[in-house]
């Protein structure tokens, strides 16, 4: 295989500079690109601004202090409703929030990627979403019907980053699962896009594993491919892995004061990927020696 | 078998099952264990022309685990902006004319309580039928004021022109309502057997509109109790949604 664009997640956290719009891939607690997200974890990066289907990769973030702006509809774990993290911040008023319906943040994203200032819907009239945005403007339609939508501006970003199953080397991507999610749309929203993938395999291997329409995002694309295996974990990869329930659970538990976050940071987030992943084999182990 | 024998939680499950009874070829979305029994005995009985989907990608075909379909979210958004949905959400707050809160309790700028976010509550309403899921009817969820408006109700509906708005019904614990009056304020549709319309009253914080004859919510069928006990829930999960 030829280098291509592969780096590593610290590289990716490397490229990335304090105060950037960053868009996250994957919806909930599914297929979060987390290694990428632990990385960041890891570097000094701060005052983030980040554009996501949200879930603990939100969490994570506001927990750790490095994020100034939410730009989502909902930030939640899916089988735990209301994400811990991102409940504290919220209620600590320590973040701010672009609180939007999730078609408007689609049709943000999609604005972004075809360079247009703005896409009309109508999703968001008539509710608070433009009381709490008061920079979000309507239009009229130009043509007989004349009716008045919102237009809702691109969501450029300066980064995005996902997750998926396959990659080859030089940042062709496959999901295998049910959903592709809108990662293609972040990668097409952002200036650079940065995708880590659970295998890297040679090009001529993508299509073994799955049909066409599965090469969900093209090199062109993309900016760099990091080999991450258990990169979305604890969030669900399907078919390489299912959600972790016990350990976001574990995870979960974190919020419930400064303390059991500062025992989470030690036992999972000081170290390094490597670390991470033999902290959680031995949670897993405890578990299941434990009756 | 006699309406005494149904439970409340599967005379809930038939009024939300009610809820879907006179759509076709659309995407039902429960939220919520009942509402999905509901949409499902909806499909089994009379209301067979329904699509479901198993919460992540696929559309499912009847109950057999049969996947007839593909459905990843952004299809979701294309089926909703189209109209071709009819979802039951839930609702932390929802007032007299349907406005409905699941974003956060409190002022908004910081709240009191962080909740779900507004999720699709606005482009949901705003472009086809809703109805929702209360499994505990309290003054505490029927409010004369939401504090961040998610769903729109028919006041807000009617000032922005949302010519596709329509909520259907509010199914609770205790009853049925809906928007059945001239001003599109909420209604007691029906009260469930074994509850006061005075019970509904003291447990909804505005005056709800209440008909002279206010009918008891329908029980299911022997053979609609049957599908609920020996076909969709066989483990009773229904009982706990309301415990």
């Amino acid at each position: 295989m030829s280098a291509g664009q592969v780096m590593t997640a610290a590289d990716v956290a490397g490229e990335l500079r304090d105060g950037m719009t960053i868009g996250i891939g994957g919806w909930g607690s599914r297929r979060k690109p987390m290694a990428l997200v632990r990385a960041i974890l890891r570097s000094a990066l701060t005052d983030l601004t980040v554009v996501s289907y949200g879930g603990p990769d939100v969490g994570l973030l506001v927990a750790a202090g490095r994020v100034r702006r939410v730009v989502c509809g909902f930030v939640t774990l899916d089988s735990i409703p209301l994400e811990p993290h991102f409940r504290l911040g919220r209620q600590a008023g320590a973040i701010e929030l672009t609180e939007l319906d999730e078609g408007m943040l689609h049709w943000g994203l999609l604005a972004a990627a075809h360079r247009l200032p703005f896409l009309p819907i109508r999703a968001g009239l008539g509710s608070d979403v433009p009381r709490v945005n008061p920079q979000l403007r309507t239009v009229l339609s130009p043509y007989e019907d004349g009716e008045e939508l919102i237009a809702m501006p691109a969501l450029r970003l300066d980064a995005a980053l996902i997750h998926l199953n396959r990659a080859d080397p030089a940042g062709n991507g496959q999901y295998l699962g049910p959903d592709p999610y809108f990662d293609d749309l972040f990668c097409q929203a952002a200036d650079r896009a940065f995708l880590s993938c659970e295998q890297l395999v040679d090009t001529a291997s993508l299509l073994a594993a799955g049909p066409p329409q599965s090469l969900l995002v093209n090199r062109a694309m993309v900016d760099g491919v990091v080999e991450a295996p258990g990169g979305a974990h604890f969030t669900s990869c399907v078919p390489d892995y299912g959600r972790d329930e016990a350990f976001q659970a574990e995870y979960a538990a974190s919020a419930a004061s400064p303390q059991a976050w500062k025992g989470f940071s030690a036992r999972y987030l000081d170290g390094d990927e490597t670390g991470y992943q033999d902290a959680v084999r031995r949670f897993r182990d405890a578990a299941t020696a434990s009756p | 078998m006699t309406a005494e024998q149904a439970t409340r939680a599967e005379i809930c499950v038939l009024a939300c099952a009610e809820a879907w009874r006179n759509d076709t070829k659309v995407l039902a979305s429960p939220m919520g264990v009942i509402p999905a029994l509901g949409a499902r005995l909806a499909r089994l009985t009379f209301a067979p022309d329904l699509l479901l989907s198993d919460g992540e990608a696929y559309l499912l075909a009847q109950d057999d685990g049969v996947v007839e379909g593909w459905l990843p979210f952004r299809s979701v958004f294309t089926m909703v902006a189209a109209g071709r949905r009819h979802v039951m959400m839930g609702a932390a707050q929802l007032d007299r004319y349907g406005n409905q809160n699941i974003s956060c309790i409190g002022d908004w700028s910081r709240p009191r309580a962080q909740l779900l976010g507004v999720r699709g509550a606005p482009g949901n309403t705003i472009n086809h039928p809703v109805s929702y899921w209360v499994p505990r009817h309290t003054p505490r969820v029927f409010v004369e004021a939401v504090d961040m408006v998610c769903g729109i109700g028919y006041d807000r509906a009617v000032a922005v022109g949302a010519r596709f708005h329509e909520l259907r019904v509010v199914v609770t614990n205790l009853a049925v309502l809906d928007f059945q009056t001239p001003d599109h304020a909420m209604r007691l549709r029906s009260v469930h057997p074994g509850v006061d319309v005075s019970d509904v009253a003291a447990a909804t914080g505005f005056r709800l509109a209440v008909p002279a004859e206010v009918p008891v919510t329908r029980t299911p069928t022997p053979a609609e109790l049957a599908l609920i006990r020996d076909r969709l829930d066989t483990g009773g999960r229904r009982e706990r949604e309301l415990a």
